[in-house]
């Protein structure tokens, strides 16, 4: 039961419909990956690049989940289904699949049974079980034993324990789906490194998807990107690749290397624009406040002095655990106070009382606004459009009990916003169906339709492409120069740096 | 809900007889006691049953405080299904207390007694179950000692992961709507429910991907990391449940209150 070494990928005309589908996730394609080779895979949202992945690990199946399949894909000449049957059979992979969400990723309760699941289903036999999973555990340089609960791990710690699971089959080909775009820098760079180690360790190849390419450049050896339903549309070396296709990369939200890509959008939005002082005047004032999430005991964020100010930004920022969202959410009147005070000035609370966390829902939406990590948290209407017009109802609805009398959201203030936001043409999509960039920017327009004035963001640019954050970062400019005040947690340092030249950052 | 979640943080061995147990055994006692209970309606039968299992108790490895936590929905239950018989119920000898159309009879009195009685003899040995057994274990023991299908047993015991995720997630909904101007109330609880929904399918869709990714769910024989073991120890304990369910059912049959529910 030797592991046999990477193998070779081909696709001939192959293609892939999702069933409920109209259009191809892919079609057309003709690719040739050789063994070991380590390929980069870029295209726009929706160019069907997961779906190409699936199809290598062999998970799409017209017989069993539904969906059309066209031309063939395969694995060292195997149908790819069938390779990861005859895998199964034969006790190791030939792909290992590792994804963007560690939180799903995690099958077992401890961290040892979690890396033997794939062993077991393998049929392993037994005595070879427990050497394979110290293996692979040592190989990502995971620190706990065996017996530890997966239950607190933190994400990178959670990706590293997938990547063993995944390498305990000795795959020859690695497929990575954006893994590291839900961790914090520090442990993107663990996951990234670890993976360095294993592709050199192991000699297997990689197939990787990733929209923030530069930290991944050493690694790569060829760029491919798939045009959205149809076949490849560039393919060759990094260097070439991305010299030649350097404007239709970045309209695709890819941070291309050289062309500053983010840096270069801050440089943009930033210096260029000179804030007005507006009035400046406090809105929130922080007195010895101590924070805590709902159903947590200690809080983790204790003595925090600040004033939120009209016109200025602030900038939480501080180590992934140190409670940089659980300070955004007491700031933005979500959680009471554990301890100290937290007093809205009369120009924001406009008669509602100095404690934003005794507002009526309907009043808080009109006075701090605020937009979550994951934007489809917040979505709570069946098209882009009634979206948008939930919040002024609400503040509506709440003028009309105190005073009884109501001013709706015209349409007009709603079509504004719709544009401004590059939503106009998705009015009357289901937010659930937009893509990541979308979702992000109407979660963004959703908080601007009731005109608060404190806007209260959590990692709003968290797995966000180069197109979304320089688009984002632009408009959070623009809010402050119309003085507003501007919160944001966030461990992203060049936003950060950019609301610092607005006003203050605070590290926890 | 409570035992639910108490079921889902992984615990340290239990070093007491039954408490370590094969959690096939365990099964296999509430199962048993519950066949038992299920039969016949009867204070004495009942009774019996559930003082065995608290002298049983001590050799479970629950601390009372413990217990109490895990068990407090089943007196929940218990109680309220009691009074319902007593004021509710069919009446029959002498009237103990009459209120209107609401009467209280020896009869009334017994059959109160003897439902929250078999309420809580069915319900403890399920609380031991779960109170002293590892999901893992038990989801161990159901497909190597039991022989369930182990891509059901195994799929489930991965969703279960999930029911603490969706506990957290459930408080951030609660901010995430209070922020969107969403008052808590009846009718936003529905629209809440379904937005906990589809991140519920959504991580559940990748948590399957994960899973057959890693060749789960393919037709062909698996190993077992974990061996486990049923013994004479675990043998002893199921003996030990058939012996609480025969002499409760005896001593009902001799005071002549043991009566086939079917009949």
């Amino acid at each position: 039961m030797s592991e046999p070494g990477p193998p070779l990928v081909e696709a001939r005309g192959w293609g892939w419909r999702h069933s409920t589908r109209k259009a191809w996730a892919v079609r057309g394609l003709d690719l040739r990956i050789e063994p070991g080779e380590r390929v980069l895979l870029l295209g726009a949202s929706g160019a069907g690049k997961s779906t190409l992945l699936a199809g290598l690990a062999g998970l799409l199946d017209p017989d069993e989940s539904g969906g059309d399949e066209e031309g063939v894909l395969l694995i060292d000449g195997v149908q790819t289904r069938r390779a990861r049957q005859e895998a199964v059979r034969d006790g190791h992979a030939v792909t290992g699949l590792l994804l963007q969400d560690p939180q799903a990723q995690t099958v077992l309760a401890r961290c040892g049974d979690d890396v033997a699941f794939g062993l077991e289903n393998h049929a392993v036999p037994e005595t070879e079980i427990w050497p394979k999973v110290h293996k692979a555990l040592d190989g990502v340089g995971f620190p706990y034993p065996v017996e530890h609960s997966t239950g607190q791990l933190s994400g990178g710690e959670r990706q590293r324990l997938a990547l063993a699971g995944v390498l305990a089959l000795g795959p020859g080909l690695l497929l990575l789906d954006e893994p590291t775009a839900m961790l914090d820098p520090e442990g993107a760079d663990q996951v990234r490194q670890t993976i360095a180690t294993v592709l050199e360790m192991t000699g297997a190849g990689c197939i990787l998807i990733e929209h923030r390419v530069e930290p991944w450049l050493p690694l790569i050896d060829r760029v491919v990107v798939l045009e959205p339903g149809g076949g490849v549309y560039a393919d060759g070396p990094p260097g070439r690749v991305f010299a030649e296709q350097t404007d239709s990369l970045a309209a695709a939200g890819v941070w291309v290397p050289g062309n500053g890509g983010r840096s270069g959008a801050a440089g943009r939005v930033g210096v260029g624009k000179q804030v007005v002082a507006v009035g400046r005047s406090p809105l929130l004032t922080a007195q010895g406040l101590a924070a805590r999430r709902p159903g947590q005991e200690q809080p983790p964020v204790r003595d925090v002095d600040l004033v939120v100010r009209a016109g200025r930004a602030l900038a939480i920022t501080g180590a992934n655990g140190a409670g940089k969202s659980t300070l955004a959410l007491a700031l933005a009147g979500l959680t009471a106070p554990a301890a100290g005070k937290l007093t809205a000035s009369d120009a924001l609370a406009k008669g509602a009382g100095p404690d934003p966390h005794k507002w009526r829902a309907g009043q808080l939406v009109s006075r701090i606004g605020t937009v979550f990590q994951d934007p489809q948290h917040q979505f709570v209407a069946p098209t882009v459009e009634q979206e948008l017009a939930v919040g002024p109802e609400r503040v509506a609805s709440q003028k009309k009990r105190l005073f009884g009398k109501a001013n709706p959201a015209t349409t007009s203030q709603i079509g504004g916003l719709l544009e401004r936001l590059r939503l106009d043409h998705l009015a009357r999509a289901n937010p659930y169906t937009l893509s990541g960039g979308e979702q992000r920017r109407l979660s963004v327009a959703t908080v601007l339709a009731t005109a608060p004035d404190v806007l209260v963001l959590d990692e709003p640019t968290f797995g966000q492409d180069a197109r979304t954050w320089a688009e984002l970062a632009a408009l959070l400019v623009e809010l402050l120069g119309e003085g507003k005040a501007v919160v944001a947690a966030t461990h992203d340092a060049e936003l950060v740096e950019l609301l610092a030249a607005h006003g203050e950052v605070v590290k926890l | 809900m409570t035992v639910l979640l108490t079921g889902l943080d992984q615990r340290e061995a239990s070093t007491a007889p039954i408490g370590r147990a094969n959690p096939a055994a365990k099964l296999l006692v509430a199962s048993i006691i519950s066949v038992a209970l299920i039969l016949t309606v009867d204070p004495v039968t009942a009774g019996v049953a559930l003082a065995l299992e608290l002298a049983a108790l001590p050799w479970c490895g629950l601390p009372l405080r413990k217990l109490f936590r895990t068990s407090w929905i089943i007196l929940l239950g218990a109680i309220p299904a009691g009074i319902f018989t007593l004021l509710f119920g069919v009446d029959s000898g002498s009237t103990l207390l009459g209120l209107g159309p609401v009467t209280i009879t020896e009869g009334s009195l017994e059959s109160a007694v003897a439902i929250t009685l078999r309420i809580l003899a069915i319900g403890l040995p399920g609380v031991v179950l779960l109170a002293t057994t590892d999901p893992t274990d038990l989801a161990d023991a159901l497909s190597q000692n039991l022989r369930l299908p182990h891509r059901f047993v195994l799929s489930a015991l991965a969703a279960l992961r999930l029911v603490g995720l969706l506990a957290q997630e459930w408080q951030t909904l609660s901010m995430a709507r209070r922020a969107r101007g969403l008052e808590q109330g009846v009718r936003a609880f529905g629209g809440q429910v379904f937005a906990l929904l589809v991140i519920a399918i959504r991580r559940g869709t990748v948590l399957a991907t994960t899973m057959e990714a890693r060749g789960f769910g393919v037709d062909a024989p698996r190993t077992w990391a974990r061996r486990a073991h049923f013994g004479r120890g675990d043998w002893l304990v199921v003996l030990g449940g058939v012996g609480v369910a025969a002499v409760a059912t005896t001593a009902g049959v001799l005071a002549g209150t043991w009566n086939l529910l079917l009949t």
